[in-house]
């Protein structure tokens, strides 16, 4: 489903993903746990190119980037639409209510039909839990609610992958609740999903493999309980230590 | 009470005194026929010359502005330094020397232009420099989110600009882009000196009849607010529409 080989990101003298090579199998979930400036985020980043690796090689479906040579802005479009990113801080469109965030992908980018993207989007936003919220503009919305409509936002758009880049950081602690349901969810319906994050307990509960990078490389990998439980080198334990 | 004005005649020999217009029923009089007969003549001035000179040019330097604006932005350095002299020869050079060149200098190399086309060019490549500032600033201030998020559903850059960042830009640049507009309504009076037969010229050619200078003027610049008035409305009006999403 994905394969990365020899994936390789600086910026400037600063080198933030270091010769990284991964694989992931379709339906699975993937959670990247790191202390921060380890480079998970901008792994997730460089999957849906919106940071350009220095190197390295891509594959998501049957679609290949090779980032050793030039890629042109129109194959980097198409690449991104076999993902679905959902931001730490929603980045919902302002000017748009949630249903017409939902339905501008489809819309725009799809050249959908609008009644045919409205009732996708009305079932999808039904499914995040906000079929109350339609005609809602994101500034009336709760941070729980908003990055909920970016989940459905993303969804539209049927993505093979759905890229979770600390999804509840941002969020008041009550509202983190309803925004890791909708993601359980969404696993236990066989989406393919790598989520970086800190929520340990959701790692534990539905990864079915836990990453953990450290300095720009994956230290260690493997299903979450050996990594909770007996992680094999020093700087995860450390890691764990400290958050635990 | 007397009030009297004093009045010299432009050799300044011969001296003149009026009684005002408030004692002097005559005076008044002539007064009052003079700024109504001047009415309708000023009246087509502007809605002949001075209204569609300024709105002409405005769109097409909103039009020149975003596109000066896009290409400060980009990241081809050819297109980039092409907006760069543009925008620096004509914010550093005064407007009516601008417009000279374009009527009265251009036929020296064999173009010579209508009066308005004239006007029209000059005052576009003016709001074109000064308004790309403002719409460069405005999409300057959407956050980079904005535009993260409109790629990953997939869209490309122009798809992205059009639906995602202008209309956000939009609501921003409403009020200075409206102060350009409103310039631009009295800077189109310049177009007097290259012969457009606009609201300011109809006025200095009624005074050179009868030397009421001060009526003509006054009368002028009382139309040119009656036009300008309106238009901070709708700026509001704009703006409440712009901003109908946003947290008051």
């Amino acid at each position: 489903m994905i394969s990365i080989n020899g994936l390789s990101k600086r910026f400037g003298d600063l080198e933030v993903l270091k010769n990284i090579s991964l694989e992931v199998d379709k339906g699975k979930v993937i959670v990247v746990i790191g202390p921060s400036g380890s480079g998970k985020t901008t792994l997730l980043r460089c999957l849906n190119v919106l940071e350009v690796p220095t190197s390295g090689f891509v594959q998501i479906s049957n679609k290949q980037l090779d980032f050793s040579n030039h890629v042109s802005k129109r194959d980097i479009t198409e690449f991104r639409k076999l993902t679905g990113m959902v931001f730490q801080s929603y980045n919902l469109f302002p000017h748009k209510t949630a249903l017409q965030n939902v339905m501008e992908g489809p819309i725009t980018v799809k050249k959908q039909d609008k009644s045919v993207a409205r009732k996708k989007a009305e079932q999808l936003l039904g499914k995040v839990g906000l079929g109350d919220k339609l005609d809602f503009y994101p500034f009336q919305l709760s941070g729980g609610q908003q990055q909920r409509v970016g989940i459905a936002r993303a969804l539209a758009m049927e993505p093979e992958v759905m890229l979770f880049d600390e999804p509840t950081s941002a969020l008041d602690p009550e509202l983190v609740g309803d925004v890791l349901k909708v993601m359980k969810e969404l696993a236990n319906e066989g989406m393919t999903m790598i989520v970086v994050t800190h929520e340990m307990k959701f790692a534990k509960e539905v990864a079915d493999e836990v990453i953990f990078m450290d300095g720009g490389y994956i230290v260690e990998k493997g299903d979450p309980k050996t990594i909770f439980t007996l992680p094999k080198e020093a700087r995860t334990k450390q890691f764990l230590q400290l958050i635990q | 009470m007397m009030v009297r004005i004093k009045l010299y005649q432009r050799n300044g020999s011969e001296k003149m005194y009026l009684n005002s217009i408030v004692t002097d029923p005559e005076a008044f009089q002539r007064y009052y026929d003079i700024a109504v007969s001047s009415l309708l003549p000023l009246a087509k001035g502007a809605l002949f010359y001075t209204i569609p000179l300024s709105i002409i040019s405005f769109i097409i330097g909103i039009v020149l502005a975003l596109l000066t604006a896009l290409a400060r932005l980009s990241s081809i350095k050819i297109l980039k330094v092409i907006a760069n002299v543009y925008v620096s020869i004509i914010r550093g050079t005064p407007l009516l020397v601008q417009l000279f060149i374009i009527f009265y200098g251009l036929p020296n190399v064999g173009i010579t232009l209508d009066p308005f086309i004239a006007a029209t060019i000059g005052f576009s490549l003016n709001v074109g420099a000064y308004s790309s500032e403002i719409i460069r600033g405005a999409i300057l201030s959407i956050p980079n989110g904005q535009w993260e998020a409109g790629y990953s559903i997939g869209m490309n850059y122009v798809q992205n600009l059009r639906r995602i960042i202008l209309p956000q830009a939009v609501r921003v640049s409403v009020p200075p882009l409206s102060n350009t507009f409103i310039s631009l309504i009295k800077d189109s009076s310049l177009a007097a000196l290259i012969l457009v037969t606009e609201m300011f010229r109809v006025a200095q050619q009624i005074a050179s009849t009868n030397y009421e200078f001060l009526l003509l003027y006054t009368e002028v610049a009382v139309l040119y607010w009656i036009i300008c008035f309106p238009l901070s409305l709708i700026q509001q009006r704009l703006e409440h529409h712009f901003g109908r999403h946003l947290k008051r």
